[in-house]
């Protein structure tokens, strides 16, 4: 069986699929919602470089560098933001943290 | 046009009094800090009031002699879309007999205070508003345009204001004066209309400009109507004319007025303010005689006036009362004269009225002074034995009020009433039976109140209130200090009694030596235009009139001098001969004495239909209009409609993460749908 663009776009969609879900169903940690952020990215970062393959152009693999190195940079953020976060409300559970509510 | 009449003589005429007024008013009062003292303030004001009355007399004996005239504007205050507002005179005859009658009457009104207010804290207050009324009436008469004279007409309301509620903490003072104002508002509402149509058909202010139109004016009417436009113009006219003049049924607040000091009852509401609707009517001539239903309106209104309100006379016990609706029911003739195109006979019988009637009053203010502040008539009696020169002076004011032939009074209202025979508008028939009847009833009330005052007797120690102190009926100015001997009356002081005997010689003798040259000749020949050939009251009287003395001769015989006798006879049965009869005839008439008790209910009327009409209208409007509507729905309702809006939007912001995304998520599905499939 030769793996073909199909599959690797098939994989890219059901990571997607999967931090999308993730963001939403999760109710306890913010840390996973981190990690399904990041699965999201990796996802796109999947299809990129499974279509600069298939179209043989560099440039799809050059962007995934680039995705990399920011959602390196956002996961620092994210996660010092989350330790502060941490610091003033002792939690960290999505369900406690509505203050934005109307 | 102005032969030796210099615009600085008849400047100094008003400003003379302003300037004592002033003086008065800022420096003599808290207001100014009490510089001048009650001599120096009365000293000026009475100077400034001096100078006044040489200055008119002296305008009066040039227009008589050379002729003189002036005509001109002085300031031009403001040019508004070529309609000119300005400040001028104009003087003729007209003018300069009512400036000398406002200066005259003004004087002696001065004089008299000296003594009348000798113990009231407002001494100087006081000095400096009739002042100040004296140059406001003055601006009136002299003014040559419409715009001044409304100035003057506001300014006389005003200063009429203050002095009815001159004791401002007497609460029933306070009631008098607002009633006034209230009452004149209704008046000047319609003054200013008329003035307003005037400037909106001929496009000016000034009288000659006016009537020089006013030709033009009488082929005009309402734009798509046969209604003529002259006619609507002289009603609202005559309507203000109905509230400075106490006309019926805008009368009500000339009677309550009888609140503020008796000297500005004398000088305002019997003498020369309430005369100003006449003298602005017989000025406003030229239009009036152009529109024969404004002139019944005003023929009907003055017969109503004379003949109604003199009943009202008889039923009074306040001393000042009677006087008061005396001088209502004299208005009411010279309305009717007015409306008989007797223009100068309405001014003829202004004059005398004022001399007679400011006369009448200033002594019934002796009377009040003289039994310590009773104003009732019923506690008096027997007072000329006291009083010697109130009582002649007094009994010369009625004589000439009555119309006794050879006094002033008599030519005057003999002429109304031979002009009203001679007129033929609709309503002339109900007028001269008014005017007829209302001679019997002049010297009904007028006796009446005479032979209580003066004759019968003594009452004045039975009067179950005095001795509970002079405040009841404290005509305002302190206590006496000899309340050991307290109960019997004085004769008053010089100054008192000197303005009244100087009135007392104009009452009796003026109509003799006037009535020549003011109805007949040519006195007021440009003042006042009438229309020979339409309304011949006046070609009428002249046809009949054969000299002063013959006319007092042929008065003997007429209807109105025994009219008047029986109305004096009738009165000297009932309150000298026999005086249970009065308390008799009450009982049998009870219904019509309530009646006429209580005013003919106007003042119920208006108590209770117009102004709590007006109330409930106010409260509906306040709570229907302002509250509901404006507050409830626009100002209140728009935050509402917000809230209720946030209301339901901020159920969407929950506040938790997961649904911000599951929402951006879904968005992203949106779009993609639109931009992918359907695009």
């Amino acid at each position: 069986m030769t793996l073909t663009l199909g599959h690797f776009l098939s994989l890219g969609a059901m990571l997607f699929a999967l931090s999308v879900v993730g963001i939403f169903l999760n109710r306890r940690n913010l840390i996973v919602l981190l990690m399904a952020i990041e699965l999201m990215l990796l996802a796109v970062n999947t299809n990129f470089v499974a279509i600069s393959y298939f179209l043989n152009d560099m440039q799809g693999q050059m962007f995934v560098f680039f995705i990399l190195t920011v959602a390196a940079a956002e996961a620092a953020i994210g996660l010092a933001i989350l330790v502060l976060l941490f610091r003033n409300k002792s939690s960290i559970s999505v369900d406690e943290l509505n203050t934005l509510k109307g | 046009m102005s032969q030796s009449l210099s615009v600085y003589q008849l400047a100094a005429v008003p400003l003379a009094p302003l300037v004592g007024a002033v003086l008065a008013g800022v420096l003599g009062t808290q207001f100014g800090g009490n510089h001048l003292g009650r001599k120096a303030s009365h000293t000026l004001t009475i100077l400034g009031v001096l100078v006044a009355f040489i200055l008119s007399v002296h305008t009066l004996i040039s227009v008589v002699q050379d002729g003189a005239r002036y005509n001109e504007t002085l300031y031009t205050w403001m040019v508004v879309g070529g309609l000119k507002m300005e400040i001028g005179f104009l003087v003729d005859g007209l003018t300069a007999m009512m400036m000398c009658v406002v200066t005259f009457v003004s004087l002696m009104v001065h004089i008299y205070t000296i003594g009348y207010m000798e113990e009231d804290e407002g001494y100087n207050r006081f000095f400096a508003y009739i002042s100040l009324f004296t140059f406001s009436m003055l601006m009136l008469v002299m003014s040559n345009n419409l715009l001044q004279l409304f100035f003057g007409w506001e300014a006389v309301g005003l200063v009429s204001y203050l002095l009815i509620g001159f004791w401002y903490n007497k609460p029933s003072a306070v009631f008098a004066n607002m009633k006034a104002f209230l009452v004149n508002r209704v008046g000047d509402f319609g003054f200013i209309l008329g003035i307003g149509l005037i400037v909106a058909y001929t496009g000016s202010l000034n009288y000659t400009e006016v009537f020089a139109k006013s030709q033009e004016l009488s082929t005009l009417v309402f734009p798509g109507t046969q209604w003529m436009l002259i006619t609507p113009i002289c009603i609202c006219l005559f309507i203000g004319a109905m509230g400075k003049s106490a006309q019926f049924p805008l009368h009500v607040w000339l009677p309550d007025s009888m609140e503020g000091p008796t000297p500005i009852s004398a000088l305002i509401h019997a003498a020369t303010m309430v005369t100003a609707g006449i003298f602005m009517v017989a000025r406003m001539s030229p239009l009036f005689e152009l529109s024969d239903v404004a002139l019944s309106f005003v023929l009907v209104i003055g017969a109503i006036t004379a003949l109604f309100m003199g009943f009202l006379g008889i039923i009074q016990n306040d001393i000042k009362r009677v006087v008061a609706y005396s001088t209502l029911s004299q208005l009411g003739y010279m309305t009717v004269a007015l409306g008989a195109s007797a223009y100068s006979v309405a001014v003829f019988h202004l004059m005398t009225h004022a001399f007679f009637k400011a006369l009448l009053f200033l002594a019934a203010g002796s009377v009040i002074m003289g039994v310590h502040h009773n104003q009732d008539i019923r506690w008096m009696g027997g007072l000329r034995k006291y009083m010697p020169v109130t009582w002649i002076t007094f009994l010369l004011g009625s004589l000439a009020l009555i119309g006794t032939p050879l006094f002033s009074g008599f030519y005057s209202k003999d002429s109304i009433i031979e002009a009203v025979a001679e007129s033929h508008l609709p309503g002339a028939g109900l007028a001269y039976f008014a005017v007829l009847a209302g001679v019997f009833v002049t010297a009904f009330y007028s006796f009446r109140l005479y032979f209580l005052v003066f004759h019968g007797k003594e009452r004045f120690d039975q009067n179950p209130e005095a001795h509970h102190g002079d405040a009841h009926h404290d005509d305002g100015h302190g206590h006496h200090g000899d309340h050991g001997h307290a109960h019997v009356p004085h004769e008053s002081p010089a100054v008192v009694w000197l303005p009244l005997v100087l009135l007392a010689i104009p009452s009796v003798l003026i109509g003799y030596f006037t009535i020549e040259p003011m109805l007949f000749g040519e006195f007021f020949k440009d003042a006042i235009w009438v229309d020979h050939a339409k309304h011949h009251a006046m070609t009428g009287l002249a046809e009949i009139f054969h000299g002063p003395w013959a006319m007092a001769l042929h008065g003997l015989s007429t209807a109105p001098f025994w009219l008047a006798l029986a109305g004096v006879a009738t009165s000297y049965y009932m309150y000298m001969v026999n005086p249970a009869l009065p308390a008799a005839i009450k009982r049998g008439v009870m219904p019509l004495f309530t009646l006429l008790e209580n005013k003919y209910y106007l003042d119920w009327f208006n108590e209770n239909v117009l102004s709590r009409g007006a109330r409930v209208l106010g409260t509906g409007l306040w709570k229907g209009g302002d509250q509901a509507v404006i507050d409830g729905g626009l100002v209140n309702g728009a935050w509402h409609l917000v809230a209720r809006i946030a209301g339901g939007v901020r159920k969407v912001q929950t506040g938790f993460l997961y649904h911000y995304a599951l929402v951006m998520i879904l968005g992203i599905f949106v779009l993609l749908t639109y931009f992918v499939w359907l695009k």
